[in-house]
C-alpha cells in the first residue's frame, strides 16, 4: 500500500443545490471527503448521484443560475476555493487543477487544431510564446502516445478517433503539469480496448507527475484497477468512502453491496443481471430518512425517519447506514418484542 | 478548393440558361406587345407590324430566343427598345449604384445583425436583450417600402438629416442602406442570439472554461466561431431577398439603380433590356452564393466541398 500523507484537496460538506421551476434540487447534499498528494479517489455512483456535479463543484464551474455551491468548502492546499475571486480561479483551473470529461467527441472545439487547443492552456498559464507553446504542445501530444505527432497537432478533433480526442484532452489537462486532476469518466464513450489504454496512460502520467487524480466513474472495474481509495455516492450524499479493495472485499453499504452484486459475473451462469429493485427517487421528491431506504431490503422504521450519518466504521471505512449505528439493535430488538418480522 | 470553384463556375452555365429562358417565356406571355407600346397611339397596323419586323419580333420564340443565348455569350445583350443604346452600357451605368446600395446593406445586415445577436445572447433576459429582440421582430415584420417611407418622413422631411432621395454621398446611402438591410439584421441578430445560446451550452466551451480562460475569450474565440456558421447561412439567404429588396428601395428612394432599370424596362416592355438586367443580377446572386460556401468552409472546415 502506497503511503499518502501530504493532503492536497479537502472537501467539507459540500453542497450543490439546483434552484429551477421544479423546486429545489440537491444534487450534491453534504460531500466530504479529502485527497492526497499522488493519491487516486474514485467517485462512483449511478447516473443523477451527482458525482460529476461534484466534480464540476471543485472547479466553480456549476452552471449558474440555476445551480449554485449553497454551502461547504473546498480547501486545494490550505485555502478555501469557495472564497477565491474568479480571476484567482481562472489561474487555477487548467493549471493546478485540470479536468477531462466523458465525451472526447463534443469536448475538443470542432474549430481549432489540436495542437492550438493544448498550446492555448501553454500559452495562458506559463506565459510562452507561439512558437514554444506550440512545441510543448507537440511533446505533450507525443507523451500521451499520439504517432506523428507533429502532423497530429495541425488536425482538427473531426479528424481524429475518439481514443485519440480523449489522449488530446489529456495532454490538455496534463500541459501545465497540475496537481490534482479530476477525470469525469473518461473512458465511458470508449471502446473497452481503448478504456484500457486510456486508463494505463492516466495511471503512469500520475506517476511521472506525481498527480492526484479523482476518477469519476459508474464502472467498479475501473475503480479496482485504478483508484487507492474509493467515495460511492447516492442521490447526492455519500454512503460509504473506503479503500478501494476494502470494497470488493468487505462492502458495507446495502447499496455498495447491491452495486457490486449487479456486476456480471463469469464465474456464475447468470440467466439474467442482477439489479437494485426501484429507481432513484426525484431530486425534488427526496425521503425524508436515507434516500436508499425505498430500495433497501434491509430497511426499517429509523431508515425513513432520519438521515443516518457517515460513520467510520473501521480503520479506513466510514459509512452512512443506520445498520452500524447502535439505534439499529435498538430498533431491530424492539421490532423482535413485537414479533415482526 | 480550386477545384470546387472551377467546378461552382461551370455551375453557372445551366443556371443562367434556364433563368434567361423562363425570363424570356415570361416576356413572351404578358400581355402588351412592345412594338405596339414603341410604336404610339394611334398607329397603323402596318407600322406596327413593321416595327416587329425591324425588332425581329415575328420570327419563331425559339429561334429568337437561340439567337439571343448566342450573342449574350459574345457579351452582346442587345439594344434598349427605349433608348437604342447597347443593354450592356446602360446596366454598367446603373449597376454600380446598386451595388452600392446592396455592399451598404449588407454591412447594416451583418455588421448590425451580429452585434445586436452578440449582446443579446450574452445578456440574456435582460434589459437590452428583450429591447433589441422587440427591435428584431419589428425590424422582420415591417414591409421595407413602408419602413423607407417612414424613414424619409422623420429623417428627411422633418428632422432634415438626409437628403429625400438620390444617390452620391454617404448622406444619400444611410436611409437606403437601413431600409434594405433592416429585415435582414433581424434576421441575423435572432439567429446570431439563438446560435450563441446554443453554443455556450456546448461541451468544449466547458473544456474551455476548464483550460482557465477568460470570459470574453471563451465567448470571442472559442464560442463566436462555431456561433456563426449557421449565421452565415442565413446572411447567405439573405443575398438573395438583396436583389429583390434594391428594386423596391431604389423605387422608394428614387435611386437610379439596375433594379429602378429593371423595373422601368418591364413597364416599357423592353425586352432587351430586362432579359439582361435579370441575367447580370443572376450572375451576381451566383457569385455571392459561391463567396458564402467559400466562407463557410472556413469557417467549418468539417465541410467538404466535393
Amino acid at each position: 500500500m502506497k503511503q499518502f500523507n501530504e493532503t492536497i484537496l479537502e472537501v467539507k460538506n459540500l453542497q450543490t443545490h439546483f434552484f429551477t421551476d421544479e423546486g429545489t434540487s440537491k444534487a450534491v447534499d453534504g460531500i466530504s471527503f479529502t485527497l492526497n498528494k499522488g493519491e487516486t479517489l474514485g467517485i462512483v455512483g449511478e447516473s443523477g448521484s451527482g458525482k460529476s456535479i461534484t466534480s464540476l463543484s471543485l472547479l466553480r464551474l456549476i452552471p449558474s443560475p440555476p445551480g449554485k455551491i449553497a454551502g461547504g468548502s473546498i480547501l486545494f492546499k490550505g485555502e478555501d476555493l469557495l472564497a477565491k475571486t474568479e480571476k484567482q480561479m481562472r489561474s487555477i483551473r487548467g493549471n493546478e487543477i485540470s479536468m477531462i470529461f466523458q465525451e472526447p467527441m463534443t469536448s475538443l472545439n470542432p474549430v481549432y487544431s489540436a495542437g492550438e487547443q493544448i498550446a492555448e492552456a501553454i500559452r495562458l498559464h506559463q506565459k510562452l510564446g507561439k512558437k514554444e507553446a506550440w512545441a510543448k504542445a507537440v511533446d505533450m501530444l507525443r507523451l500521451v502516445g499520439i504517432p506523428s505527432p507533429e502532423k497530429r497537432a495541425k488536425q482538427e478533433p473531426h479528424e481524429l478517433s475518439g481514443g485519440m480526442r480523449q489522449r488530446v484532452m489529456i495532454a490538455m489537462a496534463l500541459a501545465c503539469h497540475p496537481e490534482v486532476l479530476i477525470a469525469d469518466e473518461p473512458t465511458t464513450a470508449l471502446d473497452v480496448t481503448i478504456q484500457a489504454q486510456i486508463l494505463e496512460l492516466i495511471k503512469t502520467l500520475q506517476k511521472d507527475f506525481g498527480t492526484a487524480v479523482i476518477l469519476i466513474t459508474h464502472d467498479l472495474g475501473v475503480v479496482y484497477e485504478t483508484c487507492d481509495r474509493v467515495a460511492v455516492m447516492y442521490a447526492g450524499k455519500m454512503v460509504e468512502y473506503t479503500l478501494a479493495k476494502e470494497i470488493f472485499t468487505n462492502p458495507k453499504h446495502p447499496y455498495t453491496i447491491g452495486l457490486l452484486n449487479s456486476l456480471p459475473r463469469l464465474d456464475l451462469d447468470q440467466e439474467e443481471l442482477t439489479t437494485i429493485p426501484g429507481t432513484v427517487p426525484s431530486p425534488y421528491d427526496m425521503p425524508k430518512g436515507c434516500s436508499f431506504a425505498p430500495r433497501c431490503a434491509h430497511a426499517k422504521p429509523i431508515c425513513e425517519q432520519a438521515v443516518p450519518d457517515l460513520e467510520s466504521v473501521g480503520p479506513d471505512t466510514e459509512v452512512s447506514c443506520w445498520m452500524y449505528t447502535p439505534q439499529w439493535d435498538k430498533e431491530y430488538e424492539a421490532e423482535e418484542k413485537v414479533g415482526v418480522q | 478548393m480550386f477545384v470546387f470553384i472551377v467546378r461552382r463556375i461551370l455551375q453557372t452555365i445551366p443556371v443562367l440558361l434556364g433563368v434567361s429562358l423562363v425570363v424570356f417565356l415570361i416576356m413572351q406571355m404578358v400581355p402588351g406587345d412592345p412594338a405596339t407600346l414603341l410604336a404610339g397611339e394611334g398607329a397603323t397596323k402596318e407600322t406596327i407590324a413593321m416595327i416587329r419586323h425591324q425588332l425581329g419580333l415575328d420570327r419563331p420564340i425559339l429561334y429568337q430566343y437561340v439567337d439571343y443565348v448566342i450573342h449574350a455569350v459574345q457579351g452582346d445583350f442587345g439594344q434598349s427598345l427605349r433608348s437604342s443604346r447597347p443593354v450592356l452600357d446602360e446596366i454598367m451605368v446603373r449597376l454600380p449604384i446598386t451595388l452600392e446600395l446592396a455592399l451598404a446593406s449588407i454591412f447594416i445586415t451583418v455588421v448590425l445583425g451580429m452585434v445586436a445577436g452578440i449582446i443579446s445572447a450574452t445578456r440574456q433576459y435582460s434589459a437590452a436583450d428583450i429591447s433589441i429582440m422587440i427591435v428584431a421582430l419589428l425590424g422582420i415584420s415591417l414591409p421595407s417600402f413602408w419602413l423607407g417611407l417612414m424613414l424619409i418622413y422623420f429623417f428627411s422631411v422633418n428632422l432634415q438629416w438626409f437628403p429625400v432621395s438620390g444617390w452620391g454621398t454617404i448622406s444619400h446611402m444611410i436611409l437606403p442602406a437601413i431600409t434594405l438591410g433592416a429585415g435582414g439584421a433581424a434576421i441575423v441578430a435572432r439567429m446570431t442570439r439563438s446560435s450563441m445560446l446554443e453554443v455556450v451550452r456546448q461541451d468544449y466551451i466547458r473544456t474551455a472554461k476548464a483550460k482557465g480562460l477568460k470570459e470574453h475569450v471563451i465567448i470571442y474565440k472559442h464560442g463566436l466561431k462555431n456561433a456563426l456558421i449557421p449565421v452565415i447561412t442565413v446572411v447567405g439567404l439573405q443575398f438573395g431577398a438583396l436583389l429583390g429588396g434594391t428594386v423596391l428601395t431604389e423605387s422608394v428612394f428614387a435611386i437610379n439603380g439596375l433594379g429602378r432599370l429593371i423595373v422601368d424596362a418591364i413597364r416599357t416592355r423592353d425586352l432587351p433590356m430586362v432579359q439582361g438586367g435579370v441575367l447580370i443580377a443572376s450572375v451576381i446572386f451566383v457569385f455571392m452564393n459561391l463567396a458564402v460556401d467559400i466562407l463557410y468552409r472556413y469557417f467549418n472546415k468539417r465541410i467538404d466541398l466535393n
